[in-house]
């Protein structure tokens, strides 16, 4: 018993011991998980001779509650498009002037001036995508350019679908079904959203993570789910196809953002401005495969995702994609409240 | 309690009872102390929170008060009509997470009891190998241990494979995105919490009170129901709160196995301090739950225990 | 329950002719339908843990298609620094935590059974399995408020949180068995021991505590699995650089799970089989 509790007592010891060194030249990024290239990191932190620590967040909101909490010692975020004017609006963020760094002539004039941070004084673009439709054309061989695939599911593909669970994305697409606008509090239009799903999910299979697998397996017959997943099922099953909703589909851009205690700002600073550099942008892109904003990266990009048919919207859908900003609190404990309804 | 103990507990009486409660809270302090710190003590500003007001994105605007939380708990205006009515989506859900963990326990005693009983009836040298043996598979991450359960039920899965493969049916069976394979993943996952504690009381078990129970000519069943089962009794207390209670909150096994079509109480209580930006309801709710099982597993651990006597 | 209450046929049976029971080698341990349920439990538990081991020596990327045989996945997941470094955080707390948690659980435990009820006795208990009662998010949320702010005004961030929160929410998974342990002990050999003049430290460390040892080892392997597992209080209280394996994985989930995941977890395994041999190989020498 004494040696365990010495054992004990040691492991303690270097587990107090073990914080975090805070010499000079530090950067503490906090991005979602799976989502950082570690050869970008290794070529940072040569380059600029920093240490670079990544943390991993698995929702915007724990994220944002993490932070608004203090004393987490991060430098920089990653949050989407939406939660980015609450984050400013809280005083989170610091005015970093990204749009008067070095490398910002390389940013996509399409995402210079956008909604949640116009002229780009807070953010610069990580990676941007979509929520649409993934389709086993095996199965079936119609139309995919629409929601109605997971909400009026066609004969060959009832009771084998999947839909992410999320709250505002699935709200979205079936608001913009019913030609309502996001946020809108139309009672009418809202009802028939709630009575959609209500008995469309009745011939859903599933509302999970992890659709790649199940496509590979052909579990799934359908989804509604990310662009990057539905390329990476396509590696897995070749019949797998990706449909843009003609109805409206939801965008989301993760940008970089540096937190306004942050301890290391300039080193911040440093990131942004080194993932404005196409080359850079282009091993994001190659790690977590998803478009970024920086023109001039595909010439690094690889084969598969330069010529990727989920990664390119096609002109005709380009008008239907929206950025989802965050509604007004009141609207938002509706929609909760609307969706709690759906899922009871 | 008390007088449950199934041996006479020590009565020492005036000053010498005084230190000798003096000195059980001294020993208790260490345990008391770290739960205040990391568990009730925060739980306090949870409490705190919930008569707070809101804060337009998630957290509250703290030292507004407001009873909007606890009122959410229980009633709800209709979001079409507005007519007030109590909150049936939050009784539905808390009811599907009662009756799910209700069965998982039950599943959990019907595999625990027996296997506990098989371990401390082993040779005492090997009994801490079978116990190794049953916690071995939970050195492996919950979600890993999930996925892994989702290859061996899935419709190609390994249980359909050999179902269709002995004639047993022609076609697999769905069994992926069931209730059915929900219960199948709790009872997995909980099944230690289960064979632990009632493993720990059944191997100090007298055999010599079953001889001399099977000499006055009882069969096995009233050997197991009047000696093993009363003397097992702590241990099944136990074994029943460390599965029911955590089970109650679980989400992550019923959202893989079952399709997460219909949201558990963990769901419901994540999705009020996430999307849903509404933490007072989240810390109303789980302070309701809270109350709710606190009452019900001290009247289980009452009612259990004095059950406890006729062994 | 239904195994054994179908078996009362038989039983009203043997009350009849007592005989047959007499019979030289009846054991008074069997209990028909015990074993078998048991061998069918262990059978059961480690179905999906031999597909996770097959599935980690899959050459190709599928979690659930098999396409060959290679090591690929040991060593992408021996290349992966950041996979290596949450496993080994994960396990330096869970022993740690699972540890500390035992001793204060043994000395709760010791503190709070075999005695006359007195003034708190029923509010200790009710204290010490509150961490069971919450949900996770809302013990996750609370902490995270009140360590953040701990953290600024002790301007420390290092582990020692999360080992704090991992300790206090093991306890009552300590706690519980080792209780259940001492209810059904028996207290004359402590008697004995005091009526020997044993000094009360000592008859603790000689009987007690060699009595109580199946619990306290269930007790803290329990407590040492469900701190490996815990992922949402670790979420909200974890400091820059702190993931562990389950957050790590949990950032994971909404991409896909990479197959490394199968290798590291097989390891796991192993070691855990190598740490129950190493325990046997002691105990063996001891007996």
């Amino acid at each position: 018993m004494r040696w365990k509790l010495a054992t004990g007592t040691a492991l303690v010891l270097a587990a107090f011991a073990a914080g975090p060194a805070s010499a000079a030249g530090d950067l503490n990024i906090y991005n979602w998980g799976d989502y950082t290239s570690p050869e970008l990191i290794k070529k940072f932190s040569e380059v600029h001779d920093v240490k670079v620590t990544v943390t991993d967040f698995d929702s915007n909101d724990t994220a944002l509650a993490k932070i608004r909490a203090g004393g987490h010692g991060f430098d920089i975020v990653v949050p989407s498009a939406n939660y980015v004017p609450i984050w400013i609006s809280e005083g989170l963020l610091l005015e970093a002037r990204p749009d008067q760094m070095p490398n910002f002539k390389n940013v996509d004039p399409r995402w210079v001036d956008v909604a949640w941070d116009p002229g780009r004084h807070y953010t610069v673009p990580w990676q941007w995508g979509l929520t649409g439709i993934v389709v086993d054309t095996s199965l079936f061989k119609g139309e995919i350019n629409t929601s109605a695939i997971f909400l009026d599911p066609p004969e060959e593909l009832a009771g084998k679908i999947n839909v992410a669970p999320e709250m505002n994305d699935v709200l979205f697409a079936t608001i913009r079904y019913f030609g309502g606008s996001w946020c809108s509090t139309d009672k009418e239009m809202l009802k028939k959203v709630r009575d959609k799903l209500v008995e469309a999910k009745s011939k859903w299979l599933a509302m999970d993570y992890d659709i790649i697998e199940k496509f590979a397996s052909r579990d799934y017959g359908a989804a509604y789910y990310w662009n990057g997943a539905a390329m990476r099922s396509r590696e897995k099953n070749p019949d797998v196809r990706f449909g843009f909703p003609k109805e409206g589909y939801p965008l989301f851009m993760d940008s970089v953002a540096i937190l306004k205690d942050a301890k290391n700002p300039e080193n911040a600073k440093l990131f942004m401005d080194f993932i404005m550099e196409p080359e850079n942008a282009a091993m994001i892109s190659n790690f977590a495969k998803y478009a970024n904003g920086i023109a001039g990266s595909e010439a690094f990009m690889s084969v598969e995702l330069k010529t990727a048919p989920e990664l390119n919207i096609p002109a005709e859908y380009e008008a239907a994609g929206e950025f989802l900003l965050a509604c007004p609190p009141e609207v938002n404990e509706f929609y909760t409240r609307l969706w709690t309804d759906v899922n009871k | 309690m008390p007088s449950a103990a199934p041996h006479p507990a020590v009565r020492p009486r005036g000053a010498r009872r005084g230190r000798e409660i003096a000195r059980r809270w001294l020993l208790s302090a260490p345990a008391l102390l770290v739960i205040l710190v990391a568990a009730v003590g925060p739980l306090f500003v949870m409490a705190l929170y919930s008569v707070m007001a809101k804060g337009d994105f998630g957290d509250v605007r703290f030292g507004t008060f407001s009873s909007e939380g606890w009122f959410g708990v229980f009633f709800q205006r209709d979001i079409f009509d507005d007519t007030l009515t109590l909150a049936d989506a939050h009784l539905t859900i808390f009811w599907r997470s009662v009756v799910l963990s209700l069965q998982t326990t039950l599943a959990a005693l019907l595999l625990g009891v027996p296997t506990a009983y098989f371990i401390a009836t082993r040779p005492a040298r090997s009994r801490e190998i079978w116990l190794f043996l049953i916690t071995i598979p939970f050195w492996t991450n919950l979600l890993i241990r999930t996925f892994a359960i989702q290859e061996v039920i899935r419709n190609e899965g390994i249980l359909n494979g050999a179902l269709v493969g002995l004639g047993i049916v022609d076609r697999p069976v769905q069994i992926m995105f069931t209730d059915t394979a929900i219960l199948i993943g709790m009872v997995y996952v909980y099944l230690p919490l289960m064979v632990l504690p009632v493993y720990a009381s059944m191997e100090k078990i007298d055999f010599r009170l079953v001889e001399a129970g099977y000499d006055l000519y009882a069969g096995r069943l009233a050997v197991l129901r009047r000696i093993i089962l009363p003397l097992a009794r702590p241990g099944i207390v136990a074994g029943s709160i460390l599965v029911f209670i955590p089970s109650l909150g679980a989400y992550v096994t019923p959202r893989v196995l079952g399709g997460g079509k219909n949201m558990m109480l963990g769901n419901l209580i994540e999705l009020q301090f996430g999307p849903g930006r509404n933490w007072p309801l989240g810390a109303a709710i789980s302070i309701t739950l809270m109350a709710v099982v606190m009452l019900a597993l001290l009247v289980y651990v009452r009612n259990a225990t004095k059950g406890g006597q006729h062994g | 329950m239904a195994e054994f209450r179908a078996r009362r046929g038989s039983n009203d049976n043997r009350r009849a002719r007592p005989a047959p029971r007499r019979r030289t080698g009846f054991d008074v341990r069997a209990m028909p339908g015990a074993g078998t349920l048991a061998v069918a439990t262990f059978f059961l538990l480690y179905i999906p843990m031999a597909t996770l081991v097959v599935f980690a020596f899959n050459s190709g990327q599928s979690l659930s298609v098999w396409e060959g045989f290679s090591f690929r996945w040991f060593v992408s997941a021996w290349h992966n620094a950041a996979i290596q470094e949450v496993a080994l955080r994960s396990l330096l707390i869970a022993v740690v935590a699972a540890t500390c948690a035992t001793i204060v659980a043994t000395m709760a435990a010791l503190a709070t059974t075999r005695t006359a009820p007195y003034p708190g006795l029923t509010f200790k208990y009710a204290f010490i399995n509150q961490p069971l009662m919450v949900p996770e998010i809302v013990t996750a949320v609370a902490l995270l408020i009140v360590f953040s702010r701990l953290k600024v005004w002790t301007g420390y961030s290092g582990l020692g949180y999360l080992i704090l929160a991992h300790t206090a929410f093991c306890i009552p998974f300590a706690y519980l068995p080792i209780r259940a342990r001492l209810e059904s002990m028996d207290l004359t050999l402590e008697r004995a021991a005091a009526d020997l003049y044993a000094p009360p430290l000592a008859a603790f460390r000689r009987v007690t505590l060699p009595l109580l040892k199946p619990g306290i080892l269930a007790g803290f392997m329990l407590a040492f699995v469900i701190s490996l597992d815990d992922v949402v209080i670790t979420e909200f209280v974890k400091s820059g650089g702190q993931d562990t394996l389950p957050t790590y994985l949990l950032g994971q989930l909404r991409r896909g799970v990479s197959p490394d995941i199968n290798a590291v977890a097989t390891m796991f395994l192993a070691l855990s089989a190598v740490v129950v041999t190493i325990y046997f190989l002691i105990n063996r020498r001891r007996v």
